[in-house]
């Protein structure tokens, strides 16, 4: 701590491979006591990415996606199926329990907080709120979250649509789950592009470190100090989908057209 | 689930035109206080409940820690003869986008899994206490049950404690 805010350790990435984003995610949740966030402008290769819970053959075109070499990741938080690109934005918040005030570590305090942190950000923009748990303008979804919660720590990522290959969103299916206000929309008509509302990228990820500030002392990190090549001290829940997984899921039900 | 209907109405009751996240609040500010806490089990402060039968022990999460989560709709739990370690983590729980730790009050090695809720994991919240149990465990060290909470003691906790 330094004054009476916490310190914040901010690594800044640029196209950094998802799978790798969440390997060192998962680290600084489980083997490091730090506050970190982490920004990574666009990821490559485009991939897919579902919750820990996510099974491809109720949420993804498996013969598609084994098709067009699609990597398809299932990461350690909960949440739902995204499929993300260079023009994906990332922002990923880890904190200890005392770094936020009062805060319960439940997914709804959590988000509520996020909620507020986000605030500044989009102000100006009509419609800004967290909607049935996901980040809207209006209806419009215009960003993934997900969260993982750990005894005295706490993980909050999100994947911001900047803008979005309407062709890739095809590799989505209809979740069987969905929040109400998609009223069965297709991805099409239920995400919006945050380029469209918003002046410039640049001035975005800006406005984020900005409001980081609000509560926390924002110091630079380097992806080195991630330790990131240090083995891990428990075992890790981040794993890439192999082509043999993939066909397992292929069944009667995705037969070709 | 019948108690937290009542809140819910009661709330209603006072007319408060509340925005969703208020009356959520509301409700979560009172149910607080009316969380189920049976007498016979002992408890941890990070909301896991501990049913010990002889050298066994039957663990899963508590009516509070369930409400908090918000509806459970995957759990991930251990293989039987898997070894746990008071204070270690077990399983995860998922729930409203969140994958939750859920940690051992006491050591010793899995049994039995409750593979009811890795089908229906809504019953961790319909019945937390009964039919949501997660995992049965021969104990190691039944000293460590002298740590735990009882239930008094465990409703103060859950006053006192955001978490």
């Amino acid at each position: 701590m330094s004054g009476s805010k916490p310190i914040m350790r901010l690594l800044r990435l640029r196209e950094f491979p998802i799978f790798q984003q969440l390997q060192v995610e998962e680290r600084l949740l489980r083997d490091t006591q730090c506050n970190w966030c982490i920004i990574n402008d666009g990821t490559a290769p485009p991939s897919i990415v579902m919750g820990i819970s996510g099974k491809p053959e109720l949420l993804l075109d498996v013969r598609a996606v084994i098709q067009d070499q699609v990597p398809v990741i299932r990461r350690f938080s909960g949440g739902g199926t995204v499929i993300v690109n260079s023009d994906t934005v990332f922002v990923t918040i880890i904190c200890n329990r005392d770094a936020v005030p009062n805060l319960s570590l439940y997914p709804h305090p959590i988000m509520r907080w996020t909620e507020q942190l986000y605030a500044p950000v989009f102000e100006g923009v009509p419609g800004f709120q967290l909607r049935e748990h996901d980040y809207v303008l209006g209806s419009l979804k215009f960003g993934g979250n997900a969260q993982s919660i750990i005894k005295n720590r706490w993980l909050h990522h999100t994947s911001f649509l900047w803008d979005y290959d309407n062709i890739q969103m095809q590799y989505l299916k209809l979740p069987s789950k969905a929040p109400s206000y998609r009223l069965a929309r297709p991805h099409g008509d239920f995400i919006c592009r945050l380029k469209d509302y918003l002046p410039s990228r640049d001035l975005f990820l800006q406005t984020i470190v900005s409001a980081l500030q609000v509560h926390f002392i924002v110091q630079g990190s380097t992806i080195d100090d991630t330790g990131q090549n240090m083995p891990s001290k428990s075992p890790r829940t981040t794993k890439i989908l192999t082509s043999v997984q993939l066909d397992s899921f292929l069944t009667d039900c995705n037969p070709k057209v | 689930m019948a108690l937290r209907t009542l809140v819910t109405r009661t709330a209603a009751a006072l007319k408060q035109r509340c925005q969703p996240h208020l009356m959520q609040s509301i409700t979560v500010v009172l149910s607080r206080r009316y969380s189920s806490v049976p007498d016979d089990l002992k408890y941890s402060k990070s909301h896991e409940w501990v049913k010990v039968d002889g050298d066994t022990a039957v663990i899963g999460i508590t009516d509070h820690a369930q409400h908090e989560l918000g509806d459970v709709v995957f759990a991930d739990l251990p293989d039987t003869g898997t070894s746990v370690s008071k204070g270690d983590a077990f399983a995860v729980v998922e729930s409203v986008k969140a994958a939750s730790d859920v940690y051992s009050p006491v050591s010793g090695q899995v049994l039995d899994i409750n593979a009811t809720v890795k089908d229906t994991p809504a019953l961790v919240n319909k019945a937390p206490f009964t039919d949501g149990w997660l995992i049965k465990v021969q104990l190691s060290d039944k000293s460590e049950l002298d740590s735990l909470l009882d239930a008094a003691k465990y409703k103060e906790h859950v006053e006192h404690s955001s978490h």
